[in-house]
């Protein structure tokens, strides 16, 4: 029987890998992502999990002995936030190519410098094109059920890929919340034992994993990974069916708020999603016109169902998180690219918020709606939000 | 990897079947040749550990092969280099006790030996 608990974002994904009871998990703490590897911690010293957890001295190793143990055959969980993820990297891009189904729940936070702990998407964002999905979630809530949907989908036969479950730094990682736990047995039955098809300690089948693949065979190789993110998209809707049967809830690509027959549309990351909701929600009291779509799956990105939701709009404004220096910010250049096929597009705003944990109000949104209805939009200028000028 | 398999025939991840190192003849890379003189040889297998590419064969040999000094040593005995391998790192003739391994350059060899 699911229970109501309180807690953090980062308890809350520390009690669904405590239910997954992965084979092996190894991380390094990192604000904001300590509490989940704390409280797995703790699980692991209470005997409550049968993990090998392995100290680690950085994230470099920490993903590097995930990608070992997965590679055995364990079923393998890593975790981190900005700098950890940085100082990850090199292994962060070599995981897809392996095709180790790897999920690691990452709490978002601006990356260094200035230096800095709190909430951006700029350490995520900065990964989008080397080849895990991404699943983003706004609250506590949907940070646990989103791990079990991401293993799900990390080990499904035909897509083998990483997977990356984001929640923002102390917004969600920190704050308490009610969140609806399931029942151990049932999450138990739903993610099974993980099946691998080959595996290092099968010394019965020995096989070459990670070679060397020179002009030759790299390119195959790269395509090979290109078809399985492709296939995520359908296992993210079917293994989501799955999960609605055990939680109750859906698991559509992307969230709609009243945007059904709304004429202004914001779309908006994460947290911040929740504040929008009470301003459109407060807007629509006067009669407004407004709507939200909340991403959650990002990679891959379901272009054709964007256009599909979008093309009727009068006005979108996207709202991004962090800033991709030099060219269109990260959600806002794949809504634009999203609509691209349409004969008459909507018109468009890019706006930047929140960077290094800068709070976004409910006025703000307000704002940010009086101005798309306005008319006052430009496509090829960003702007920003609650920045001093 | 002699065939040109394409995307869709290739191991998922670029993996491959077990041992695929062995068709990999890093021989052809050598420009120094470790030349061995077993005459010289006292068979304590220093040069078999500190060899990176394994390729020192060693057998058991009840009846002993002649080495230093003419005394026969019986028992895990060296043989040739397996030059398939063998790249000329010469970490072999550094590491000798005995300097029983000289290295070579190639061509010197090839002209020696014709």
């Amino acid at each position: 029987m699911s229970v109501y608990k309180p807690l953090t974002g980062a308890q809350a994904t520390a009690e669904a890998m405590r239910q997954i009871n992965p084979d092996v998990v190894a991380a390094y703490p990192i604000t904001p992502q300590t509490p989940i590897v704390e409280f797995f911690a703790e699980f692991v010293a209470n005997g409550l999990v049968d993990t090998e957890m392995i100290p680690v001295e950085s994230e470099h190793s920490a993903l590097s002995c995930v990608v070992g143990a997965a590679a055995a055959g364990a079923r393998a969980m890593c975790a981190t936030s900005s700098q950890g993820l940085a100082l990850m990297w090199e292994i962060v891009a070599a995981t897809p190519g392996l095709r180790l189904p790897i999920v690691m729940p990452v709490v978002n936070r601006a990356l260094s410098t200035p230096i800095n702990i709190h909430c951006d998407h700029s350490d995520t964002m900065g990964t989008l094109t080397i080849g895990w999905v991404q699943i983003y979630s706004e609250n506590a809530q949907e940070a646990y059920e989103n791990v079990f949907l991401a293993l799900k989908i990390a080990e499904h036969p035909d897509v083998l890929l990483p997977v990356m479950v984001m929640q923002d730094g102390f917004i969600t990682g920190h704050g308490v919340e009610n969140v609806k736990v399931l029942d151990d047995a049932v999450v138990k039955e739903f993610v099974g034992q993980r099946n691998p098809d080959r595996y290092l300690l099968d010394l019965e089948h020995p096989y070459t994993i990670g070679p060397l693949a020179l002009p030759d065979f790299y390119y195959e190789v790269k395509r090979q990974q290109e078809e399985a993110i492709e296939r995520a998209k359908e296992v993210y809707l079917r293994a989501g069916e799955e999960l609605a049967k055990i939680t109750g809830n859906t698991y559509p690509y992307f969230e709609e708020y009243k945007s059904d027959d709304a004429e202004a549309v914001i779309v908006i990351l994460n947290s911040a999603a929740g504040t929008a909701k009470d301003a459109i929600d407060e807007l629509r009291a006067e009669g407004r016109k407004v709507g939200l779509i909340k991403p959650k799956l990002f990679r891959p990105f379901p272009y054709k169902e964007y256009r599909e939701v979008l093309k009727d709009k009068k006005v979108i404004g996207v709202l991004d998180r962090s800033i991709s220096f030099g060219s269109y910010a990260p959600v806002y250049a794949e809504i634009r690219n999203a609509l691209f096929e349409l004969d008459h597009r909507p018109a468009m705003q890019s706006y930047i918020y929140g960077l290094g944990g800068r709070d976004i109000f409910k006025s703000e949104i307000k704002n940010v709606f009086e101005e798309l209805l306005s008319g006052n939009v430009d496509s090829e200028k960003q702007k920003y939000i609650g920045l001093r000028g | 990897m002699a065939d040109k398999t394409g995307w869709k025939d290739l191991m998922r991840g670029g993996d491959l079947p077990p041992a695929t190192s062995r068709e990999y003849k890093t021989g052809s890379w050598r420009s120094l040749r470790p030349v061995l003189d077993l005459s010289n040889c006292i068979h304590c297998m220093i040069c078999v550990a500190y060899c990176p590419d394994m390729c020192i064969p060693v057998v058991r040999s009840e009846e002993g092969v002649v080495g230093r000094n003419g005394r026969i040593y019986k028992g895990l005995v060296r043989l040739e280099t397996d030059f398939d391998y063998c790249k000329g790192c010469g970490i072999c003739a550094e590491e000798c006790p005995t300097d029983c391994i000289k290295m070579v350059r190639e061509e010197v060899v090839e002209t020696s030996s014709k």
